[in-house]
């Protein structure tokens, strides 16, 4: 099904396009993504964080999505995907301190920088091999379906992971039981440093979808509002019973693929400098501009604002206390097993007394 | 009071689970219609409808991915693995998604499912429908592994696994399925995790086995008791959490300890358990421990007879750990 044909199915409404009253706030999000992002490498290089995965030029496609999306959907995140739990409510604070690992960190500092998760705004917890969520979010999907709620679950994944036989698993069991699933695949054009045409010979990603029986549509990922509108179709189709739809959003990711990265080894900044040429923040920028909604004082004054805000919370997190030394033996199960509460004794013996905290 | 078969304690576990708690479902292929290849699933497709009992595509990957998905928004999925030895294309989702999940996200999200799956050899099933891989799971943090041995068990077990917070690996002995059978309470037998059992006392010699192993040990401790050897056999039920205090506390009481499983030897179950008593019983002892263990070959098919452990090679090792110093 081409993306015209879906644009027939599923008749569009009104509320398929960016909300107008919202679109400065978005603006203002993506430049505290942007400005987020430059920081965090920054603090990388500084070796105040351990590591870091940019999500720049992909930040419209992240927010077009994450706004298109209702407050009890459930989110499945890969790694660049803190923008939208920063849309669906998290704290910057709580980003933040994840990327510090230090006592504010919800996930209590277990994992590397990016691999967030956020409860109360159904973020779950993301990993590293590539792909595991996507037949997650599908069992999701099919749970809330089985308990009668009208709610919509989205994967997020990159053009590497379409690739992956958890990417073939998932979409393979939500075209069988038309699980209510949107699987949003940010293509940013390279998985580390293969291009997108060494993943597949597919045209498209998104046509992979044919092959599972349910539609897939390309979209613009610049463009905010064309990323809205096309996830905004796909959750109206989820929760009519329809079934799940594969979205490509085609973006470029500007930066490494994280901090451990070098780019340069595989692909010219040519080819970047001319990707930049279609930024999103500056293509909302511009739009919000001839709409008269911003000015370029106006704009300055939110880039100035977003580094004040971002300076908060880094001298915060700079601030807080480590994580508990022995935390480190929690949550592995339910409660302490005999075992690790072994463990747990033989390691306390390691930390110095000072440092010894419940 | 009932007589049952093993495997059908395990569907009567499932029963009894499904029909007291509405967020139990089944997931697996040929769970549904057919009933399970072995039949562990049979009648509840009729009973409980295909919203609580789905059968799935033929991806391993996909049933316990989509069971992480189901429990996370809060169902208590039993994901069936058709076989241990197809259970490969899921090591992801258990080791890297199942395990870790409450522990990576900070404990905010707890991710309770249950994995079924048959193993063992003496089936006749060749390298692909025998094998016995517990350790696999056994060495990643985050899984329980459980191992019944009786059809009282198998639903004792069963039960207390789906309604337990952890995800656990469920190992049904197949070689049982139809030749163990028992008498088994109607409610719940109430078999927690993490607690062996003495199946027969003894002072000479602790044989401590699971799962498929128990028939054969019970036969070898009959032997030695001929011979006036009196052995303690152990089912360890569970082997994560495992019963530490009872394995010692055997192995003080008898001073000689001989490991038996059908799983390969190097790095096998039996040499955490060799661990555990060089480290907790060393002072105890008065012979180097034993194990009876599967080959450190693939599983043969013609000759699984001579690979798996039997009571006449349990029986030898325990000779030897008699005469020994």
């Amino acid at each position: 099904m081409t993306a015209q044909e879906v644009a027939t199915a599923v008749p569009p409404e009104a509320s398929d396009s960016f909300p107008a009253d919202r679109r400065l706030e978005a603006y203002r999000t993506m430049v505290l993504a942007r400005s987020l992002d430059d920081r965090c490498i920054a603090l990388q290089r500084q070796g105040r964080i351990g590591f870091y995965a940019p999500h720049a030029g992909q930040e419209a496609a992240l927010l077009g999505s994450a706004y298109a999306l209702a407050p009890d959907d459930w989110v499945f995140p890969a790694y660049r995907e803190l923008v939208v739990a920063l849309v669906r409510g998290a704290s910057l604070q709580s980003v933040v301190d994840q990327l510090f690992a230090d006592s504010g960190d919800l996930t209590k500092g277990r994992q590397m920088p990016n691999h967030f998760a956020f409860r109360a705004q159904h973020f779950v917890s993301a990993s590293s091999p590539i792909g595991t969520q996507i037949p997650q979010a599908v069992g999701a999907a099919m749970a809330a379906r089985s308990r009668q709620a009208p709610i919509a679950t989205i994967a997020y994944f990159g053009d590497g992971a379409t690739s992956s036989n958890d990417f073939h698993a998932g979409m393979n069991f939500a075209g069988v039981f038309r699980a209510p699933t949107i699987f949003f695949c940010q293509n940013n054009g390279w998985a580390i440093s293969l291009p997108r045409d060494r993943q597949t010979r597919s045209p498209t990603l998104a046509g992979k979808a044919d092959a599972y029986g349910f539609p897939g549509v390309v979209v613009d990922g610049n463009d905010v509002g064309a990323v809205y509108t096309a996830v905004r179709r796909a959750r109206r189709r989820a929760v009519a019973g329809e079934g799940p739809t594969l979205i490509e959003a085609q973006v470029y990711r500007f930066g490494p693929h994280s901090t451990s990265d070098d780019p340069r080894r595989y692909r010219a900044d040519s080819e970047v400098e001319s990707a930049r040429l279609r930024d999103p923040v500056h293509r909302l920028k511009t739009e919000l501009l001839s709409a008269h909604l911003l000015d370029e004082a106006g704009d300055a004054k939110i880039w100035e604002e977003a580094r004040g805000t971002i300076q908060g919370a880094v001298t915060a997190a700079e601030a807080a206390a480590p994580v508990g030394p022995l935390s480190f033996f929690d949550d592995v199960y339910a409660s302490l097993t005999p075992r690790l509460a072994e463990e747990r004794a033989g390691a306390a013996a390691q930390v110095p007394a000072e440092a010894r905290r419940p | 009071m009932t007589e049952l078969t093993l495997v059908q304690a395990v569907n009567r576990a499932l029963f009894d689970a499904m029909r007291s708690d509405p967020d139990v479902l089944l997931l697996g292929e040929d769970v549904g219609v057919n009933g399970g290849v072995f039949r562990a699933t049979d009648g509840l497709l009729k009973e409980f409808g295909a919203e609580r009992v789905i059968d799935t595509p033929l991806s391993e990957t996909g049933i316990v991915g989509a069971a992480v998905g189901m429990a996370l928004y809060g169902l208590k999925p039993v994901a069936e693995i058709q076989f241990l030895d197809f259970i490969y294309p899921a090591f992801d989702q258990i080791v890297s998604e199942l395990a870790k999940m409450r522990y990576r996200s900070g404990g905010q999200f707890p991710c309770h499912v249950v994995v079924r799956a048959p193993y063992g050899g003496g089936i006749k099933g060749g390298l692909y429908h025998s094998q016995s891989t517990e350790a696999y799971f056994c060495h990643t943090a985050g899984l329980k592994v459980v191992v019944p041995s009786t059809p009282a068990d198998a639903k004792g077990l069963l039960l207390s696994a789906i309604r337990d917070e952890d995800p656990v690996i469920f190992l049904e002995p197949k070689r049982l399925y139809r030749s163990a059978t028992g008498e088994v309470p109607d409610g719940d037998p109430a078999v927690p995790l993490g607690r062996a059992r003495v199946v027969r006392e003894g002072t000479d010699v602790s044989l401590i086995a699971y799962g498929a192993m128990i028939p054969p040990t019970l036969e070898a401790a009959a032997t030695l008791g001929t011979e006036g050897v009196s052995a303690e056999v152990l089912d360890l039920r569970t082997l994560v959490p495992l019963d530490e205090k009872s394995v010692v506390a055997s192995v003080e009481k008898t001073g000689r300890a001989v490991a038996v499983h059908e799983a390969a030897r190097f790095c096998g179950f039996g040499a955490e358990i060799a661990a555990l008593l060089a480290e907790k019983a060393f002072y105890s002892l008065k012979a180097p421990i034993g194990r009876v263990t599967g080959y450190d070959t693939p599983f043969p098919y013609a000759l699984e007879q001579l690979y798996l452990p039997d009571a006449p090679r349990i029986a030898a090792a325990a000779r030897a750990a008699m005469t020994a110093g």
